[in-house]
Formats: C-alpha cells, sequence, structure tokens
C-alpha cells in the first residue's frame, strides 16, 4: 500500500512546505522561485518515467508541456473555460497525442527512438508555429477576463501557484505507485532487457506506449498552468529545446530512476541556474555550466547523486525510492 | 497421451541462407525431447519459432491445442511455454528476487505483485539461489545466470519450458547440480524441450531425440537409436563409417 511507504508522507511534507513558505508575510518572489523549483520538479520526474524507468531517452519532453499551455490557453482564453477543466483536458488530449505518437516511434530504440522525440518537437513546434487558431508565430495572449473568473489577478497567481504545487505533488507520488507496482517492474525488465522482458511475457509495445503517455499527462497540465499564470505563449517559449535537455540535465544529476533523484535533481538545478541567470559575471552562462556538469556526472557518477549514495550505503536503496 | 507441442513443416529463412527447413516433430504431455545438432544446424531459430521472437516463413506451431504461429513471445508465455537463453539474459541492475519476480508477474498465472513475490522466492530456493534473492542480477557468475535463466522461466508456471543449453559453460560440479534441477522440473510434470551439446546428459535425460542439421531433421528416436544412426554420426563427425573405423583400429 502505498500510504506506507515512508516517502509518500515526505512528498506531502514538502509540498505541504511548498505551500505554506511563500503565504507566510505573502512572499511574492519566494513564490516566483518555488514555482520554477516545481516546474522542473515536474518535468524531471516524468522524464525519469521514461528515461530512469523504461530506459528510454526523450530529448524532446518538452512538447508535452509547450503543448499543454497551447491547449490550456487556448481553452481558457478563446473558449473561457474553467482553468482547472481547461489544465485537465489538456492533460488529456496531450497524453492521447503522446500515445499516438507512441505506437509509431517506440517501435524505435537507443539512439534511433532519441532522435525521433527530437524530430516530434521540432514537427508539432513547426505545425504551432503555422497553426491559425493559436495565432501562429505571434501566438496567444491571455484576455485579463480570465483572471477575473478567479477573483482577480492577484488571487489568480497564487491559485496557480497552489495548483502547480499540487501537479508537483502528483508527478512524484506517481512516480512512487509506479515504481512499486507490476506495471513498474515489467517498465524495469524493458529497461534492462527488452527482448528478455518480452519473452518474459511483458507486452513492451503496450507498455512503453502508455508510459510515454503516463509521462505527458502531468507536465501538459503543468504546462497549461504556467502560460495561464504567464499570461502568453508562443512557440519559441512554449517548445524551448534548452529545457528539454536541462530536465535531462537536472534528472543525471540527481540520479535516474529514483523518485528522490528526479526531484533533487530538479531543485538543484533550478537553483544553480536562477543562480547564475542573475549573478552580472556569469550570466548566459548556465547552459555551458549544464553541459560541464552533465560530462562530469555522466564520467563520474553515471547514477547521479542518488546512485552515488547507493554506491557508498547498499542498503540505502531499500530506503530511498 | 495428447500433444502438448506439434511443430507441423516449420521454415524460416533469413535471406538467401534457410535456416530451418521443413521441420516437425511434437511432444507429448510430461514428455522430454531433446534437441542436438552441429553448430549452425538451427536449434536456437527453431527456439525462437515456437516461442514467437520469429514469425514462421512456413508451417505453423501448435500449443496445447492453439495455433500460436503468429502469437508474440510474451502472449506465448501467458499460454504456458517459457524458456530460457543460451546467451543468458540477466536484468542486470535488479534483485534476484526482482527479476524472478517478473517471470511470476507476467507469466502463465499473471499474478500480482504480492503473490509474484512468494513464488519468485520458492522457486529461488528451489533452483538454489534462496540465499542470493537481495542481490543484484549482475554479480552472480554464469552459472548462477543460468540458473537465474531457469528460476525466471519457471516462476511462470509453464506447463512447457524449453532449455537452451543450460549446461553450456559450466564446470562438471555445476553440470551435475543443474542435471538434477531439470530432472526435478520433470518429475513435477512439466514438459521440457531441451537443445543441449553435452551428449552425456541429453542421454540421461531426454524420452526421445531430435537431430538438426543444416536446418532440416535429420533423425529422430530414442536416445540410443539416435546415437548409432549413420547420417546422425556423419553429420557430427564427418564419416558415417567413423565409428566402426575407430572400433576396429582399436
Amino acid at each position: 500500500m502505498i500510504l506506507r511507504r515512508p516517502f509518500f508522507w515526505i512528498i506531502l511534507l514538502i509540498a505541504a512546505g511548498f505551500t505554506y513558505a511563500p503565504l507566510h508575510g505573502n512572499n511574492v518572489s519566494l513564490r516566483e522561485d518555488l514555482i520554477l523549483i516545481a516546474i522542473a520538479i515536474i518535468l524531471a520526474s516524468n522524464l525519469n518515467l521514461m528515461i530512469g524507468y523504461t530506459g528510454y531517452v526523450n530529448f524532446g519532453h518538452i512538447v508535452f508541456y509547450g503543448l499543454g499551455g497551447y491547449v490550456g490557453l487556448y481553452l481558457t482564453t478563446v473558449r473561457a473555460w474553467n482553468l482547472v477543466l481547461s489544465a485537465l483536458v489538456a492533460g488529456v488530449v496531450v497524453s492521447v497525442c503522446a500515445f499516438m505518437f507512441g505506437l509509431a516511434i517506440l517501435r524505435l530504440r537507443g539512439a534511433y527512438f532519441a532522435l525521433a522525440t527530437i524530430g516530434i518537437l521540432q514537427a508539432v513546434q513547426a505545425f504551432v508555429s503555422n497553426f491559425d487558431p493559436w495565432g501562429r508565430s505571434t501566438g496567444m495572449y491571455l484576455s485579463f477576463n480570465s483572471y477575473q473568473s478567479l477573483g482577480g489577478a492577484r488571487r489568480a497567481l497564487w491559485i496557480t501557484y497552489f495548483l502547480i504545487v499540487a501537479v508537483m505533488a502528483l508527478s512524484m507520488i506517481v512516480s512512487l505507485v509506479i515504481k512499486n507496482s507490476k506495471f513498474g517492474l515489467g517498465l524495469f525488465a524493458i529497461r534492462e532487457d527488452e527482448d528478455a522482458a518480452v519473452v518474459l511475457g511483458v507486452n513492451a509495445t503496450l507498455y512503453k506506449a502508455i508510459i510515454y503517455s503516463v509521462s505527458a499527462f502531468l507536465p501538459a497540465v503543468a504546462g497549461a498552468l504556467m502560460f495561464f499564470k504567464n499570461g502568453m505563449i508562443d512557440p519559441s517559449i512554449a517548445f524551448e529545446y534548452m529545457l528539454s535537455l536541462e530536465g535531462i540535465v537536472m534528472l543525471m544529476l540527481g540520479g535516474q530512476g529514483s523518485v528522490i533523484g528526479a526531484a533533487l535533481g530538479g531543485t538543484l538545478y533550478e537553483k544553480l541556474r536562477s543562480y547564475l541567470l542573475t549573478s552580472p559575471v556569469l550570466s548566459n552562462f548556465h547552459l555551458v555550466i549544464a553541459g560541464g556538469l552533465l560530462l562530469i556526472v555522466v564520467l563520474f557518477a553515471p547514477g547521479g547523486l542518488i546512485g552515488w549514495a547507493y554506491r557508498l550505503v547498499p542498503s540505502a536503496r531499500k530506503v530511498i525510492e | 497421451m495428447s500433444n502438448l507441442l506439434e511443430v507441423r513443416g516449420v521454415s524460416k529463412r533469413f535471406g538467401g541462407l534457410v535456416a530451418v527447413s521443413d521441420v516437425s516433430f511434437t511432444i507429448a504431455e510430461g514428455e522430454i525431447l531433446g534437441l542436438i545438432g552441429p553448430n549452425g544446424a538451427g536449434k536456437t531459430t527453431l527456439f525462437n519459432v515456437v516461442n514467437g521472437v520469429y514469425k514462421a516463413d512456413q508451417g505453423s506451431v501448435t500449443f496445447a491445442g492453439k495455433d500460436i504461429t503468429r502469437y508474440s513471445p510474451d502472449k506465448v508465455v501467458h499460454l504456458g511455454l517459457a524458456r530460457t537463453h543460451q546467451i543468458v539474459k540477466p536484468l542486470n541492475d535488479l534483485t534476484l528476487l526482482d527479476n524472478v519476480t517478473v517471470g511470476a508477474c507476467f507469466g502463465r498465472e499473471y499474478l500480482s505483485m504480492t503473490a509474484a513475490r512468494k513464488v519468485a522466492s520458492e522457486v529461488l530456493q528451489q533452483v538454489g539461489l534462496g540465499d542470493r534473492a537481495e542481490m543484484l542480477a549482475r554479480s552472480l557468475t554464469i552459472a548462477g545466470k543460468k540458473r537465474l535463466e531457469v528460476a525466471r522461466a519457471l516462476a511462470a508456471k509453464p506447463k512447457l519450458l524449453l532449455l537452451d543449453e543450460v549446461l553450456a559453460g559450466l564446470n562438471p560440479t555445476e553440470v551435475a547440480t543443474m542435471i538434477e534441477l531439470v530432472r526435478k522440473i520433470c518429475d513435477s510434470g512439466v514438459s521440457v524441450l531441451m537443445i543441449e551439446h553435452l551428449m552425456q546428459a541429453i542421454m540421461s535425460l531426454s524420452d526421445r531425440i531430435v537431430v538438426l542439421n543444416l536446418g532440416r531433421k535429420l533423425a529422430e528416436g530414442q536416445p540410443d537409436e539416435v546415437v548409432h544412426n549413420s547420417d546422425v554420426v556423419e553429420a557430427y563427425l564427418g564419416f558415417p563409417d567413423i565409428v566402426d573405423k575407430l572400433t576396429r583400429t582399436n
């Protein structure tokens, strides 16, 4: 049972901390910091389902986030739907798209799959840049009325923040539940040796398509919320290739395959990035650091921080999930 | 006894190479069938056709009354046909218990995690890896990995077990324990189709033997008949009358 997992309660504690800390003294700048960390954790955790659990490297994971943002913003602005409903619908629509893409490209393995994910990102970006209802390359702006239904801009931003924190907690819980399930065991078997997994009875084609689709859902919901909060979207910020790569750096840094690893990597990397971006000397230098970091991790600690902890204390494997 | 497995006129080509050509045989329930033949005879390819890794170009495979010729390997396992690999395929970064749990979870009984764990630890005991359940599969020796292959296949609770050279690469002591294990499996009522090069083992374990050479079935019958069949001797040693010659000079 999930309730008996200590880590489940830790996730709830983290979420509670995220909720309480900025509310205390109405600290908006802390809220903005935490929202970036929450998004990083959401992206890294869901990417972990593909890379860490199933062993398929997805270079275009950000496509789900951007597409979710577009569907969400379209529904809230043009259709004037309620935010929560729009975000959920965005998640479902993007998941269904991902399932279709997945059935097509998950026949590929290794580097070919990775290339196909870049292809999907480029194709979707090209499509959206030419899609009239979504404003082509200029994108869409949120009508201010959308904030009114949530009780004004100030309240709307707080509500969005809490929803994003909830999505963050949910991302980690989904990772935890899958990790301890039969479905998760099937994914691990695919990661270790797909041919062996199939011979042992795992329906790899279906499992891969399902996990690809699941890994799309919460990032899409988060995209819908985040772009609602930002008030605008255009193809270059929605499908930012760099963010896709940074997601991989976060995951590798924290430790692929581990729930806490993905969250830790997301947090640390986001902290580092915002420090570098705002420091006058090192501004625009963060990608160099990210590349260097990725190299160091891959060369010296391929399991990331958590993998390193496992190696120091083998019994930690059972405790840290 | 009814036939558990019926292979009828199976052929498999890879480009111009005919790996298996028009091979037919049957396995009765509870029977142990040995499959032998020189290297490259098509034994493993035949296994791959039977459990669905390859699709047969011609012919059909029927298991427990169902035509499984076009089934994928994962569906074949659910029906109760499990196999091991000649080149072992451990799930390296998982514990032995997890490895075997995969077999139990997705096998014939499609067990839940809790039930599968229980079956897995029983099977690990049975193959003599019980005390190493929490070790990672990568840390096993080759003999251990072969036993793990057998354990995973057994955890699926198969009616028919395909063993692909489980004795190859083992030292004599390990061979003896493995033969003992295979015999126990057979005694528990599981039918076995085994590929083996070690004649002493195949002679003592098999009820019947099928010999493949260059993709064709060369001979079939009781172990004693088969090893004295002149075609078989020629396929292995090159001269049909070499046995006679050797015995004469001695």
